[in-house]
């Protein structure tokens, strides 16, 4: 299969390319761009004038919920929202159930992501066994297998002893370790940022201080062990401080930020909406421009969807008995864009802290359009306006907040190692 | 930078008051002070002054809510609440029904949805709800029918307005005018949903100042931007106070690290004669019971001549009966009176 992306605005932001060119795709990998090779007769075009040519989007952390919670979503279902999105690898938390701690679970995950729609799937395997906190997980193990780093997920793993052996052994075998720095007793029974909107609805907060106090700990045992680590999920300005000052200061750590934290305060669950109860928690106002900051000077390398599908009921509860999380592979893109817009990042700049970024940091050959490449690719057209809703969602899990949000860009098509995976109908 | 842009109904501000209100801006659950206007509440506290003689008569009762069915639903344990509100519905005629969930139906893993939807089609009117989770009256009031009305009676730390709007009632029949008032709220306010309401109420009916007076542990963070000053010292916080409300410390406090001891509290924020003479000379006592005392409060200034703890209970059948006929009723006031 020769495919021919014509005229479009091809924008890679790991080659520094913003151009109109066409776009050579021979098998699964990108063979050319602007100059057509030699006998190259393409048995489809598609004609993308007035489109962006995007990077596929690597998303670093979305819960397919498969195996164990297929009631809130599958891999099937949620690869599927993922292509419509213009997203075609998905970096996935160990914490399934049973948890990615066993090489058994990563080949199901891989069998399963292969039987969908095709984009990729790569779980990031336990750092300790099931999850549990106590034992270290067969780490050497699961990286043959497959699996891209180690975490813990949002489980608690209470000993700095432990901690430091764990990120030590992981050094030995050369795999990044990803931790959620919230610091679990400071944390303790909260369900919203300790702060005004939560003393006036009586709901338990979670202090900026479970994120700086876990972010001193772990920053600690970089400075100890050398150890390789990424920052899951920033949430407060002063956090992203102490990640820049640790970067200044020569540390081998990256961060990313989920991008509904760039947009979205604590003032958001006022009326107790329960969509909005997320883990680390919708913080200030002030919080928010920190992370836009921090995103703007690159402390904040990468920015991803955080997406966590949920069924219905999870979020029939009062606020507290609600399950955390939100569904927003589909918003991954429009807000990106978004930011953007309103300046925080230039266009290319922005597409790169979902594509070429997280790549890297995942240590993938995936995020540009190089030749050689594969063609996972995102075709854009941004002249059409994209407002999610019920009806035009695909995630199982309905729990956005961003339904009614009108977003400027649509993705038009996805293509995923040179087969076209998505493609919209209108 | 830019400031973000939420062109999005979810981004909202303050509590919707809407979800209280229905047509013609009537009340039609009472979820939380918040929102409440001073008309509304000085029409709430007019009612109940109504009231409050039917409770003096010999024949307690009036016909204004006669067919009207009101379920207690108490997912959290309470003699004292429930009995008033179960009294108040019982004056105004209604058919009466308590529900204790806590040991029935949740514990089976029927979700709180599928109970609530269970008791509605007994064809109910009136749901008053006591829950340990915040946002429960909230959530319950976003799904109930619609000719359902629910009324707040607790939720987790969140609010218990009618436990404030008899405080007021309170108030107002000691005191008169609150805008010459300092009242000073001592203790856990961390986990009041008590102190919570009422702060909203005394600053929405415009109290002169109100204080909070307590160690930085039982304080929640940004308490000052509910419209308070706050104390740690009880002699200074009490210094001319009109008003002093007294809020029950749980004993599980020591536990969790907020407090060294009972104690120690009692030495440093128990009320007690000589504190109570740093008040203003004809200074209320209030406290929304059940008070422990010789841990927040002295039983020589509980049961002494300041105190109106009883009143309170007195006057919170008053208060609940107008708030219930308000809601379900709609004309009140002549019914009332005859």
């Amino acid at each position: 299969m020769k495919l021919l992306i014509e005229q479009g605005r091809v924008i890679d932001p790991h080659q520094g390319l913003d151009d109109v060119v066409d776009l050579f795709i021979e098998k699964e990998q990108i063979v050319a761009l602007g100059v057509a090779p030699e006998g190259f007769t393409p048995d489809r075009r598609i004609d993308a004038r007035g489109r962006w040519v995007l990077p596929g989007l690597v998303d670093l952390a979305a819960r397919l919920r498969e195996p164990g919670f297929e009631n809130k979503a599958t891999i099937a279902s949620e690869t599927r929202a993922a292509a419509s999105a213009g997203i075609t690898t998905l970096i996935c938390p160990p914490d399934t159930d049973p948890p990615v701690d066993s090489p058994a679970q990563i080949e199901l995950i891989h069998r399963r992501a292969k039987q969908a729609c095709g984009v990729r799937v790569h779980p990031l395997g336990a750092l300790t066994e099931g999850l549990q906190g106590g034992q270290l997980a067969e780490m050497a193990a699961l990286k043959r297998a497959g699996a891209l780093g180690a975490s813990q997920g949002l489980k608690p793993l209470d000993s700095h002893v432990l901690l430091r052996r764990a990120l030590e052994y992981a050094a030995s075998h050369e795999i990044t370790v990803f931790l959620h720095p919230i610091d679990r007793s400071l944390a303790a029974g909260g369900c919203a940022h300790e702060g005004s909107v939560a003393t006036r609805l009586g709901l338990t907060g979670i202090p900026e201080a479970a994120e700086t106090a876990s972010l001193g700990v772990i920053l600690a045992l970089v400075a100890q062990t050398g150890a390789r680590i990424h920052l899951c999920r920033l949430s407060t300005a002063r956090g992203a401080a102490l990640v820049a000052r640790a970067r200044q200061d020569g540390l081998p750590v990256t961060a990313d930020v989920c991008a509904h934290q760039l947009f979205l305060t604590e003032m958001d669950v006022a009326d107790f909406n329960s969509v909005c109860h997320v883990v680390p928690p919708l913080r200030t106002a002030r919080d928010r421009e920190g992370l836009r900051q921090a995103l703007t000077d690159g402390t904040i390398s990468a920015i991803c969807s955080d997406h966590q599908p949920h069924e219905a009921d999870a979020k029939l509860a009062p606020f507290p008995a609600t399950q955390a999380g939100m569904s927003t592979l589909e918003t991954l893109l429009p807000l990106t864009l978004r930011l953007a817009e309103e300046g925080v990042l230039p266009l290319m700049e922005a597409i790169r802290r979902v594509t070429t970024t997280p790549a890297s940091i995942m240590g993938l050959p995936t995020g540009t359009l190089a030749p050689d490449a594969r063609a996972d690719i995102t075709l854009v057209d941004p002249a059409r306006v994209y407002s999610p809703s019920a009806d035009n969602w695909l995630s199982a899990g309905r729990n956005s907040p961003f339904f009614g949000w009108e977003f400027q860009g649509r993705v038009t098509h996805t293509l995923a190692a040179g087969r076209v995976i998505f493609e919209s109908r209108t | 930078m830019t400031e973000a842009r939420p062109h999005s109904p979810a981004t909202s501000g303050p509590l919707p008051p809407s979800l209280q209100f229905g047509d013609q801006g009537r009340l039609r659950h009472l979820l939380t002070i918040e929102g409440l206007s001073r008309p509304l509440i000085t029409e709430i506290l007019d009612t109940a002054e109504s009231f409050l003689g039917v409770n003096a008569q010999t024949v307690k009762k009036v016909p204004l809510l006669r067919g009207k069915t009101v379920m207690n639903l108490f997912f959290e344990a309470s003699t004292r609440t429930r009995t008033t509100f179960e009294l108040a519905a019982k004056r105004l005629s209604a058919d009466v029904l308590n529900i204790n969930i806590s040991t029935s139906a949740t514990v089976k893993g029927e979700s709180l949805l599928d109970t609530l939807r269970n008791l509605e089609a007994m064809l109910v009117d009136m749901f008053v709800v006591r829950h340990a989770d915040s946002g429960a009256a909230h959530f319950i009031a976003r799904h109930v029918a619609p000719h359902v009305s629910v009324l707040n009676a607790g939720d987790g730390r969140h609010a218990h307005p009618t436990q404030a709007l008899l405080d007021m009632f309170t108030i107002r029949h000691h005191k008169g005018d609150f805008s010459a008032l300092r009242v000073a709220i001592v203790g856990d306010i961390l986990h009041s949903r008590v102190a919570r309401s009422q702060i909203h109420a005394l600053n929405v009916l415009g109290a002169g100042e109100v204080r909070v007076i307590a160690p930085r542990t039982l304080l929640p963070v940004s308490v000052e931007e509910l419209g308070v000053h706050v104390f740690h010292d009880i002699r200074a916080g009490l210094k001319d106070v009109d008003v002093i409300i007294m809020l029950r410390l749980q004993r599980e406090r020591m536990d969790s690290g907020l407090l060294p001891s009972e104690h120690e509290f009692y030495q440093l924020w128990g009320l007690n004669e000589e504190r109570l003479a740093l008040a203003a000379p004809e200074a209320i006592v209030m406290h929304p019971g059940p008070a422990n005392r010789g841990v927040e409060i002295d039983s020589r200034v509980a049961d002494g001549p300041q105190s109106v703890i009883l009143k309170q209970v007195t006057y919170g059948i008053a208060v609940r009966m107008a708030v219930m006929s308000m809601i379900m009723g709609g004309s009140v006031n002549q019914g009332a009176s005859q």
